[in-house]
């Protein structure tokens, strides 16, 4: 096989398996990428409900409550303008605090509950996730408002 | 005192490195024999200078020294003295230390083992890791100095994160960084011989064993980061897709094509550039590894403190080494010429495949890693990729690659016939697919997917075994004279293959079930019964403990008694810690860990039954172990000057 035929050989290869993947990674990608959202935002309607999202925030403090007998928790999280009820079945992470940061991933349902799949908390106590620092900023102009 | 010992030796080490990259390198141009020389005095002071001011900050976490910022932030007078030691690399400037520290002990090693290269070859190998240390340490020393002062002296220190106190955090970092900064061997072995135009079989063969082992050493911190995070985190899980599990795993897909294209160029003087190009990318994803961890841009387990100019610092080092390297090889490579012929059914063609989907499954790592960043820093609104992207992008790349596997040893160099190796390996195909379509029958449910990935683990093993068969007729004296490097091949091969499996495995008939168990109550999961029998306080050194007991039993066979403990860190404000119990099995293990404490002394449990995971280590040790064997072949260690060896190489490479 002559060398141009060869390096011939290796571009459409090359090319066909990147075709490949291509298409195979923006299948994957457009399903799986999980867009942010402040309690704000989600509360005003900005969010798609077919979709799973991500809500930052603060625990509020006091709210959280567990359901005897089972497994399920509600607390609710708030950028400090709106709280969001949320209810999440399954074990906390270890740094879950009332009136500390959080992150979850789920879903808003009809009733305006947003049922968390996946709970994240810091890791560390110097540790502030980024979504949550953001979503009290982004909320700060209008809890002045609320406030006034 | 020591602090300061500590932050001149960097000083000097940061000025010994500069004359390590300057005089080599000029000496190597201007072709002056001493200044080449230099080379190995400045690795060796280089390295003694380093360990110095490792040693010194050790004897400050020793003696519990809280006037040093970073350990009154990173230890406590009440963690045991393991952990004081290991917690010198439980942070940014520390473990960047021993970033820098492995470098220096890479380069010295180098300097040791290469006396059979040429001269101006082994010069231009340490002059460029006097580069990769200048930048290192000048990171180090300007934006992350380990022995800033803190004034006034706290009384007592922060503590080490309660995560990173254990017996896994012992080895998991240095083990990481010792493959991470492995690579830079292999990148300074590539910019030597794109700078001297020697691009040839011997430059493979030099730099092979250098590759293979940097690849080990990753191998093993990547499994051992798997393995704590498993035990360690309380979740269960031992791949989360984290974006510095990926800036882990991105080096290790192109490392694994890197010492694939680089058996090529020594056996058959092909794919050089593509084989340069490709060290140059490991290293370069090492560097971006380093960013995300360092920089602050991502949120993670791993990630340390935000500080934006360490960021811009690590960036602007990527951008420039990357940029001289490619303009570098943008010069040269055209130069290098192509190498031997192939044909389309060869073992060249088959390692190019296996090249194009480690780096395309590189890449689409590196997507899903960085399209979130890069959105983000555009301002176009804060999202992130799902593990599910990963999984199913991953599966299609990963299964025609761990069947390239098998096939490959098979197929001769040059040119085959598909026939030929069909006729080879029918039967092996027909066995492997027949066993992988019945043995998940014994599980809860049949998917092809599983029995897919299971036939071609089998596949694999059989292969092998039809390859030694050919090969030796199976005689215990003709397998002993196997080549190391040939054994350390089918020992990584059969480590990938157990791999695979176990992934199908585990991810098919996992049982993941939080329930809640007051005292003496209990709950079933796959055939097994697990008794919850209640906790009781246990203190430890510098936490106090819940500790659960649980009894494990199946049919009327007591199987095991676990203790999953809540601990709770009094010098971290009551920091709460998780610490599971498990039962390991050859096919299986068995995983409790405690939740939150409900009314009553009842608790909500996680209960996990994990079929075959413990075949993941086992495939990653397998495949540690082979590279192990394959870097120890003699054929690494022959002199260059002997003239039969070198002609016989050179010319094939050749051809």
């Amino acid at each position: 096989m002559t060398p141009r035929k060869r390096r011939l050989m290796f571009v459409a290869g090359a090319l066909a398996a990147l075709g490949v993947a291509t298409t195979l990674v923006l299948n994957a990608f457009e399903d799986n990428l999980v867009f942010y959202y402040t309690p704000s935002e989600l509360q005003s309607g900005k969010a798609p409900a077919s979709r799973s999202v991500r809500i930052g925030g603060l625990v509020e403090a006091g709210s959280l409550q567990r359901e005897s007998g089972s497994t399920l928790v509600h607390f609710r999280v708030t950028d400090t303008a709106v709280s969001l009820p949320v209810t999440y079945e399954g074990i906390l992470p270890d740094l879950f605090r009332e009136g500390q940061g959080v992150v979850a991933e789920g879903r808003l349902g009809n009733d305006g509950t947003f049922q968390a799949r996946q709970v994240l908390a810091k890791h560390d106590e110097n540790y502030k996730a980024v979504e949550v620092t953001e979503a009290l900023e982004r909320a700060k102009p209008r809890a002045a408002t609320l406030s006034n | 005192m020591l602090p300061e010992i500590g932050q001149f030796a960097l000083a000097l080490a940061l000025a010994i490195a500069v004359v390590q990259a300057a005089v080599p390198l000029v000496g190597a141009a201007r072709n002056n024999v001493m200044w080449m020389r230099s080379a190995r005095y400045s690795a060796f002071a280089q390295l003694l200078m380093v360990a110095i001011a490792y040693g010194c900050l050790t004897s400050a976490f020793i003696s519990n020294d809280f006037s040093v910022q970073y350990v009154a932030g990173n230890s406590n007078s009440l963690l045991p003295l393991y952990y004081r030691i290991t917690a010198v690399w439980g942070g940014h400037e520390g473990s960047l230390l021993l970033w820098v520290l492995m470098l220096a002990g890479w380069g010295v090693a180098v300097a040791v083992f290469s006396r059979h290269l040429p001269l101006d070859m082994s010069a231009r190998v340490l002059g460029v890791l006097g580069l990769v240390s200048v930048g290192f340490l000048s990171f180090m020393i300007f934006t992350s100095n380990p022995f800033v002062r803190l004034f006034p002296v706290p009384m007592e220190g922060h503590d080490l994160n309660p995560m990173l106190q254990d017996p896994g955090m012992i080895y998991h970092p240095p083990l990481l960084y010792m493959g991470y900064v492995g690579f830079s061997v292999a990148f300074a072995f590539a910019i030597a011989a794109l700078l001297s135009g020697r691009l040839d079989a011997t430059w493979a063969r030099w730099s092979r064993p250098w590759t293979t082992l940097a690849w080990v050493s990753l191998t093993c911190g990547i499994g051992l980061g798997s393995w704590w995070a498993y035990y360690e985190l309380g979740w269960g899980g031992w791949w989360f897709w984290d974006p510095v599990e990926n800036a882990s795993f991105m080096p290790w897909l192109t490392g694994t094509a890197l010492i694939h294209s680089l058996a090529v160029t020594e056996k058959r003087g092909t794919f050089r550039s593509w084989t340069v190009l490709l060290a140059i990318i490991t290293f370069g994803l090492t560097l971006l590894g380093a960013f995300l961890v360092r920089s602050g841009v991502i949120t993670s387990v791993h990630a340390f403190a935000t500080d934006p100019e360490r960021g811009v610092f690590i960036l602007a080092f990527f951008a420039v080494t990357i940029g001289l390297s490619l303009a570098l090889y943008a010069w040269r490579a055209p130069s290098v010429g192509l190498g031997g012929g192939f044909g389309a059914w060869s073992r060249e063609t088959l390692l190019l495949v296996n090249n194009v989907l480690l780096v395309v499954a590189a890449a689409v790592v590196l997507l899903g890693t960085v399209y979130p960043l890069a959105m983000d820093a555009l301002g176009a609104g804060k999202i992130s990729v799902g593990p599910p992207y990963f999984d199913s992008v991953f599966a299609p790349l990963m299964l025609p690659l761990a069947a390239l596997v098998a096939i490959g040893p098979l197929v001769r160099w040059k040119q085959d016939l598909p026939t030929r190796t069909w006729q080879q390996m029918r039967m092996t195909a027909i066995a492997a697919l027949a066993a992988a379509a019945v043995w998940p029958l014994f599980y809860a449910h049949w998917s092809p997917y599983v029995s897919l990935a299971l036939f071609t683990g089998l596949w694999i093993v059989l292969a092998i075994g039809l390859e030694l068969r050919q090969r030796t007729g199976l005689r215990p004296a003709s397998l002993a004279r196997l080549r190391p490097s040939y054994v350390g091949m089918h020992a990584a091969h059969l480590g990938l293959a157990l791999l695979v499996m176990g992934v199908a495995m585990v991810k098919a008939y996992e049982v993941e079930r939080d329930v809640r168990l007051a005292p003496g109550e209990s709950v079933e999961i796959a055939g097994y019964n697990f008794t919850f029998d209640g906790t009781y306080p246990l203190p430890g050194p510098n936490y106090m403990a819940d500790r659960g007991t649980v009894h494990v039993t199946r049919g009327d066979d007591t199987i095991a008694t676990l203790h999953p403990e809540k601990r709770t860190y009094a010098s971290k404000r009551g920091m709460p810690m998780t610490k599971a119990s498990l039962d390991r099995g050859l096919l299986r293990d068995l995983y409790v860990s405690l939740g939150d404490p409900l009314e009553n002394g009842a608790w909500v449990i996680r209960v996990y039954y994990k079929p075959y995971i413990g075949w993941l280590w086992a495939g990653c040790i397998f495949m540690a172990l082979g590279g192990l064997l394959a870097a120890s072949d003699r054929r690494y260690r022959v002199r260059a000057t002997e003239p039969a060896a070198v002609k016989g190489k050179v010319a094939m490479g050749r051809i």
